[in-house]
């Protein structure tokens, strides 16, 4: 298969990357040219095989349920571009 | 001998005997990265934070509380998390991000009284091969061609470190190993970087990549000094579910070089399509030396080896592209104009990548999103499996396996940037074991026909760095490996 323009585009949106028309037929080409050898992975036969989901066989680690107050607003805000008050700033996302 | 020539073990020898100082032996380095700042190992350089640490080193030791690395200084990679320091992970996004926490390895690192000279340039957030993706410029490789001028690459995505090493710029360094970040600058440099295995060292506090493959690593020029280092930056993390509760070894014990007994897997697979006769060449001169020190030699099967690459170059994209969603322009990082939140984002993201991690960011997300997450994932995943059962199966024949680390040795500045599947090769034999979250280890071996450094890989079972340091050492004491970089000749 065989990525168009149009499908870079929506690519693009998904994955929230601004990519200019005149970019697009460019990364189709080079998106296209690395799906196409990835599509090798065809040839093997997987039936039946169980996908990797862990690397190393564990079973998930519980914590006690416990609350626990971690003051780190100033720590968290620290690098934030734009901040007031104790908040994040956006451009207004709401009428 | 300059101190800077000093492997680390005889640093902490020196130390110890009151021989060195941790100021005189920090200062020597401090110098030495002065003298070779063209290479552009160093992003930030922290001499006088530097300086402090040594001083506070010589005042603990002579208290007679030294740690096991007091005042041994190292670089860190820029994928760690350094309280108050600068951590970029070679990206604009981060140009200007200053963690308010340490990363748990490199936390481990100072626990122990090791010393920061600074940070370690590298490809943008890990990806690369070359370390010519990194938004600060390349890395050069104090290795050059007899004869030749032209720059070569230090390998990556742990080029700043490699070449910090080499370049006697750092006794250590940490860095990140993917699917060969440590193992192929490490040959390219000609020195010594292991990668244990997936789960050892604690990924929290180390900017994420491709989360089920990510793990850490030290680089330094001898096994025994590896060993030494990552003694210290292994061990249970609650903050890394993936972390492993399991005792670390004194690995330092295991680097004696006795492999007497031990079946060395010699995997047919790996012999590729137009492998170079040096490369071929050295590989069997390892072989020869495991067989002279007492190892059998086995034949072994890794029959899905040649999808190791395509199955990787899915699995880490879609990895990336959900970890990389937390770069917003919001909480964080580079924020681009924008008059709507979509836009701001839109921008923020397409102004702070670089082309390679754009490209693994879109292809992730292709293969991630509706319609194609059976075909290309679940594949990937499934494919993923067989190449991990390969090596479950090989070692039911053998104790570790070897191979070259790389296809070639470093290529120069420039080289294999128009097609991306030729970079992607570099990794070819490093990939495998990544994906099976195998430890592996790469020894310089000797200089190939070009006069620069091969590396050979040793890979283990899981969690048995001990076999991976036994085998290293041989290689290292047969290889008998002095060569020094064009550099330092100067």
């Amino acid at each position: 298969m065989s990525l168009d323009t149009s499908t870079v585009a929506k690519i693009a949106r998904l994955a929230r990357i601004r990519v200019g028309a005149d970019e697009q037929t460019h990364l189709a080409q080079e998106l296209n040219h690395v799906l196409g050898w990835i599509e090798q992975l065809g040839e093997v036969d997987t039936k039946g095989v169980e996908p990797m989901t862990s690397v190393a066989p564990m079973t998930q680690r519980l914590r006690p349920d416990v609350v626990v107050l971690e003051n780190t607003r100033e720590d968290v805000l620290a690098n934030a571009p734009e901040s007031v008050a104790g908040f994040y700033v956006v451009p207004k996302v709401v009428e | 001998m300059s101190a800077v020539d000093l492997t680390l073990a005889d640093a902490l020898d020196r130390l110890a005997r009151k021989d060195i100082s941790a100021v005189e032996l920090t200062e020597a380095h401090l110098e030495q990265m002065a003298r070779h700042r063209s290479l552009n190992a160093y992003l930030v350089e922290t001499p006088e934070r530097a300086l402090g640490e040594a001083r506070a080193s010589d005042a603990r030791r002579a208290q007679g509380q030294a740690g096991p690395l007091d005042g041994i200084p190292l670089g860190i990679k820029d994928l760690f998390c350094t309280k108050g320091v600068e951590t970029t992970a070679g990206s604009r996004m981060l140009e200007n991000f200053v963690p308010t926490y340490e990363s748990t390895v490199t936390a481990n690192l100072w626990r122990d009284g090791a010393v920061m000279l600074g940070k370690l340039n590298m490809d943008e957030f890990a990806m690369g091969s070359s370390n010519m993706t990194s938004a600060y410029g390349p890395v050069e490789n104090p290795w050059r061609r007899p004869g030749s001028n032209a720059k070569l690459v230090p390998g990556g995505s742990s080029g700043g470190s490699a070449s910090a090493v080499a370049a006697r710029m750092a006794l250590g360094a940490t860095g990140t190993d993917t699917g060969g970040s440590i193992r192929q600058p490490a040959a390219f440099c000609g020195i010594v970087g292991i990668k244990p295995t997936y789960g050892r060292c604690s990924r929290w506090g180390t900017i994420a990549f491709a989360s089920s493959l990510d793990q850490a690593g030290p680089f330094a020029r001898t096994v025994k000094d590896t060993a030494i280092l990552l003694r210290s930056m292994s061990g249970f993390d609650r903050k890394d579910s993936t972390s492993v509760d399991m005792p670390v070894p004194d690995w330092v014990k295991d680097c004696v070089g006795n492999v007497r007994g031990m079946r060395i897997g010699i995997p047919r697979q790996y012999r590729i399509d137009g492998m170079p006769a040096e490369i071929e060449r050295v590989w069997n001169q390892g072989a020869q030396w495991l067989r002279d020190a007492g190892a059998e030699i086995v034949e072994i099967d890794l029959p899905h080896t040649k999808y190791a690459l395509p199955t990787y170059y899915v699995v880490a994209p879609a990895e990336c592209s959900s970890n990389l969603a937390r770069y917003d322009g919001v909480r964080y990082g580079h924020r681009g104009e924008g008059a709507t939140l979509t836009e701001l984002y839109e921008n923020s993201r397409a102004e702070g990548f670089g082309a390679e991690v754009k490209r693994r960011i879109m292809i992730g997300t292709y293969v991630l999103s509706a319609g194609y997450y059976d075909a290309y994932y679940l594949k990937a995943q499934q494919v993923r499996a067989l190449i991990a059962r390969d090596f479950t199966l090989a070692f039911e024949k053998c104790d570790a396996i070897l191979t070259p680390t790389a296809p070639s040795s470093a290529f120069a500045i420039g080289e294999k940037m128009d097609d991306p599947i030729a970079m992607y090769l570099n990794d070819v034999f490093t990939v495998p074991a990544s994906l099976a979250g195998l430890p592996g280890i790469s020894v310089p071996a000797g200089l190939g026909d070009d006069g620069l450094p091969l590396g050979l890989q040793i890979l283990g079972k899981p969690f048995d760095e001990s076999g991976v340091f036994r085998v290293a050492q041989a290689i290292e004491d047969a290889a008998g490996f002095t060569a020094k970089p064009a550099l330092l000749a100067s």
